[in-house]
C-alpha cells in the first residue's frame, strides 16, 4: 500500500467500518477491530475482515452487510476477503467500542493475554468472596491504564461484587454474570 | 460415497499434497466434527439452561473447526470436495477421527452428562497444546486455523474443568458418576499416544506434531483437575481403539445417519 493517502481507500475504509455488528449492532466492525485492511491490488479494490470465532454464524452476514454498504454507496466490484491469521482477539476491541458496549449493558472483555491463561478452578463460598477471597481464576486487573475500566465490572451500577452465571450466553462470545450489588444480571463479552 | 470431480487443469490444486498430510488434517477435522455433532444432541436435553447454552456454544466452536480444517483437506485433496462433500458424503469407514469422540453420553441407554464432561476434559486438555504447536506448522492455513481455535480450545478446557471439579468434589453420587466416566473413557485416550506413520510424516514434514509428543502436557492438566476434583486417575490399560485408521465403534454409524441424512435426501440444498 502506498504511504500517498488514496481517497477511494478511505471512504471504502469509512462505510465498511461503519457497517454495524449483525449480533450487536450499537458496535461497528471498526469498533470491534474486525476490519483488518483495505488494500489496492491491480485496480481491484481489496477489504480484509477476520472473524472472530470459528463458527460465529455472523460471519457471512457481516460479510454480505460490507458488500451491501459498498454497493448502495455506488462502489461496485469490491472484494471482500477473509483471514483467519492473525487470530482476532478482544484486544482489538477499541476504547469507543468498549464504552458503547458498557452504555448497551455489555461489560466489556478484560485483556486476553490475561485471561487465557486456563486454570483449574478454585471454589470460595460467597461469604468469602463477600470479605474479598479472591478465587484464582479471576484475573488480577492488568497495571496499565485501561486497568480502570476493565474487567467484569456491573455495566449498571459499576460494582466489581460480581458472579459468574453461566460461561457461555446469549451469543459465542458472552459469558453471563450477575451484579452481587444491584442484582441485575448482565452480559460480559468473554476475552479471546 | 467418493465424488469424482475433477479440478480445473493446471490449477494450483493439481500439485496434490502427501496423502499423510491430507490425513493428518482430516483426522483433526473429523474429530472436531463428530465430538461436535454428539455435543449437539444436548441441544434443548441439557441438564440446566446454562449448560445446554454452553454445550452447544462448544459445538458451535467445533463445527467451525470443523468446517475450515474439512475444506482445507478438501482442498489438499484436490478431487473438488468442499467441507460439505467430506462431512455429509463419507461413509464411516472413510472416517478419521478418533473413537473416543464418537462414543455415546454414557452407557448408550441413559445420557450421563459426567461422561460428556470428562471427555470434552480430555480432548480439550490435548488440543490445547495440539492448537498450539500446530499455530507454528509449515502449512500455513493449518497455522493460521490453529492460531484460532487455541483460543477456543481453552474456554473448552475451562468448562470442562469447573465442571469435572464439581462432580468429583460434589456429591456421592457425582462423584461416583465422575469416576466412572473416568473409568470407562481412560482406555481411549491410548489411541493419541500411538504413533503411525501419518502423524511420524507430519511431523517430520513440519505440518504438525505427534500427539505422543503432548503426553506430558496432557498428563500434567489431567493430573492437576484430577487431584482439584479428588478423582482418581484409572491405571492405563493395552486397549487401542483405532479409529484414527478408519476403524470404528459400533456408534459411529449411528452419529453419522442423523448428521448426514439431510443433506443427503437434498443434495445440494441451500438455505
Amino acid at each position: 500500500m502506498s504511504l500517498v493517502a488514496d481517497p477511494l481507500l478511505e471512504q471504502v475504509h469509512a462505510l465498511a467500518g461503519a457497517v454495524p455488528d449483525p449480533e450487536i449492532p450499537v458496535v461497528t466492525l471498526s469498533d470491534l477491530g474486525i476490519l483488518r485492511s483495505v488494500t489496492r491490488e491491480h485496480e481491484q479494490i481489496v477489504v480484509t475482515l477476520t472473524p472472530t470465532y470459528t463458527g460465529c454464524p455472523a460471519t457471512e452476514v457481516i460479510r454480505d452487510d460490507v458488500q451491501r454498504a459498498l454497493m448502495q454507496a455506488g462502489l461496485h466490484g469490491v472484494q471482500v476477503r477473509l483471514t483467519l491469521s492473525p487470530p482476532w482477539t478482544t484486544d482489538w476491541i477499541s476504547i469507543a467500542g468498549r464504552a458503547k458496549l458498557r452504555d448497551y449493558g455489555i461489560a466489556p472483555p478484560a485483556r486476553a493475554a490475561q485471561a487465557q491463561q486456563a486454570q483449574v478452578l478454585q471454589f470460595v463460598s460467597r461469604e468469602q468472596w463477600r470479605a474479598g477471597a479472591v478465587p484464582k481464576q479471576v484475573d488480577t486487573p492488568p497495571a496499565d491504564t485501561l486497568a480502570k475500566t476493565e474487567g467484569p465490572a456491573c455495566p449498571q451500577c459499576g460494582a466489581v461484587q460480581v458472579e459468574c452465571v453461566s460461561e457461555y450466553g446469549s451469543t459465542p462470545c458472552k459469558a453471563l454474570y450477575r451484579c452481587l450489588k444491584c442484582r441485575e444480571p448482565f452480559d460480559y463479552f468473554k476475552p479471546y | 460415497m467418493n465424488q469424482s470431480v475433477s479440478s480445473p487443469a493446471a490449477s494450483a490444486q493439481d500439485v496434490r499434497a502427501h496423502p499423510a498430510h491430507i490425513e493428518y488434517v482430516l483426522r483433526l477435522g473429523d474429530s472436531a466434527l463428530i465430538l461436535g455433532q454428539r455435543l449437539a444432541e444436548w441441544c434443548g436435553h441439557g441438564p440446566m439452561l446454562e449448560e445446554d447454552i454452553a454445550l452447544t456454544n462448544v459445538s458451535l466452536d467445533l463445527v467451525g473447526q470443523a468446517r475450515l480444517l474439512l475444506a482445507h483437506a478438501g482442498q489438499l485433496e484436490g478431487l473438488g470436495r468442499d467441507e460439505d462433500a467430506l462431512a455429509f458424503l463419507r461413509d464411516e469407514g472413510h472416517f478419521r477421527n478418533w473413537t473416543i469422540v464418537e462414543l455415546p453420553h454414557g452407557d448408550g441407554r441413559h445420557d450421563d452428562y459426567a461422561f460428556t464432561i470428562v471427555r470434552n476434559l480430555m480432548v480439550a486438555a490435548l488440543m490445547v497444546p495440539w492448537w498450539t504447536a500446530l499455530a507454528q506448522s509449515s502449512d500455513t492455513t493449518l497455522a493460521a486455523i490453529g492460531g484460532k481455535s487455541v483460543k477456543e480450545a481453552q474456554a473448552h478446557l475451562r468448562h470442562a474443568s469447573q465442571w469435572t471439579v464439581r462432580f468429583g468434589d460434589g456429591t456421592v453420587v457425582s462423584h461416583a458418576r465422575a469416576q466412572a466416566a473416568l473409568e470407562r473413557l481412560w482406555p481411549y485416550a491410548n489411541e493419541w499416544w500411538q504413533t503411525d506413520a501419518i502423524e511420524q510424516h507430519a511431523a517430520q514434514a513440519g505440518i504438525g506434531p505427534l500427539a505422543a509428543d503432548l503426553r506430558a502436557a496432557w498428563d500434567a492438566t489431567l493430573d492437576a483437575v484430577l487431584a482439584e476434583a479428588t478423582l482418581k486417575r484409572p491405571a492405563t490399560t493395552g486397549f487401542i481403539s483405532q479409529g484414527k485408521a478408519g476403524q470404528h465403534s459400533e456408534h459411529l454409524g449411528y452419529v453419522l445417519a442423523e448428521m448426514q441424512s439431510l443433506a443427503r435426501k437434498h443434495p445440494g440444498a441451500t438455505w
